[in-house]
């Protein structure tokens, strides 16, 4: 890989972490205070169907997820596997593309 | 992991990459659970609903819990290393930045359990 390929990495890495820190952060909130008195299903749906704030934010939330966590995963397996390379990149590449569809199909059943 | 890094194992933040690599992982692994679970409500708030039920058990529950504490943990070991990367290294704050990620990290835990129990 290239140095300027390397460098747009590190530089997506950092991004989608300080998006990260504040979806993380009001998800967090939301969780502490929606589980009280129990979590079911008509309390999360009743909160998040119909709601477009929500699921531009979950848009944004998994959007990031889908840059982050590929990017860091390559990295561990080149520091900890020592796994470099095109496969390894196809690999963290396909990991991404998966969460990004999960992660929609998710959005989609909460919020349509 | 590398001999290099393990040889800092006397330091803090080693320890504090360790965890921040470590709950990176673990939450990779369950985030395809987490929206494979949510996607169930394309079949309905039944189908959602009765694994959520399915989910009301002390050990998931106690799962809950611990991925409340990774996340919380990566987000402020990573606000730790934004903070060092775009503010420099400054070893004297090093000990409070610490300090300061593991408590943020048990007292969302910490929140958390106590509204879910």
């Amino acid at each position: 890989m290239s140095n300027a390929a390397a460098t747009r990495l590190w530089l997506a890495q950092r991004a989608s972490a300080a998006v990260l820190a504040l979806c993380v952060a009001v998800h967090l909130a939301t969780m502490i205070l929606a589980v009280r008195g129990g979590l079911s299903a008509t309390e999360i749906l009743n909160r998040t169907r119909g709601s477009s704030a929500w699921a531009a934010f979950y848009a944004v939330f998994v959007l990031s997820v889908s840059i982050h966590v590929p990017i860091g995963l390559r990295t561990v397996a080149g520091e900890w596997l020592a796994w470099r390379g095109r496969a390894a990149d196809l690999t963290c590449l396909a990991v991404g593309i998966a969460l990004l569809v999960l992660g929609a199909l998710a959005i989609a059943a909460v919020t349509r | 992991m590398t001999a290099p890094g393990w040889r800092n194992r006397g330091d803090a933040a080693y320890w504090a990459f360790l965890v921040h690599r470590i709950s990176g992982l673990l939450l990779s692994l369950f985030l395809p659970l987490h929206f494979l679970v949510l996607a169930q409500a394309l079949r309905g708030e039944a189908a959602l609903g009765a694994l959520l039920r399915w989910s009301q058990t002390p050990p998931v529950e106690a799962s809950e819990v611990a991925l409340v504490f990774l996340l919380a943990a990566h987000l402020a070991g990573g606000l730790r290393l934004l903070f060092i990367e775009w503010g420099g290294w400054r070893a004297e704050a090093q000990p409070a930045l610490l300090a300061l990620s593991g408590g943020a990290a048990a007292f969302c835990a910490l929140a958390f359990a106590l509204n879910l129990f």
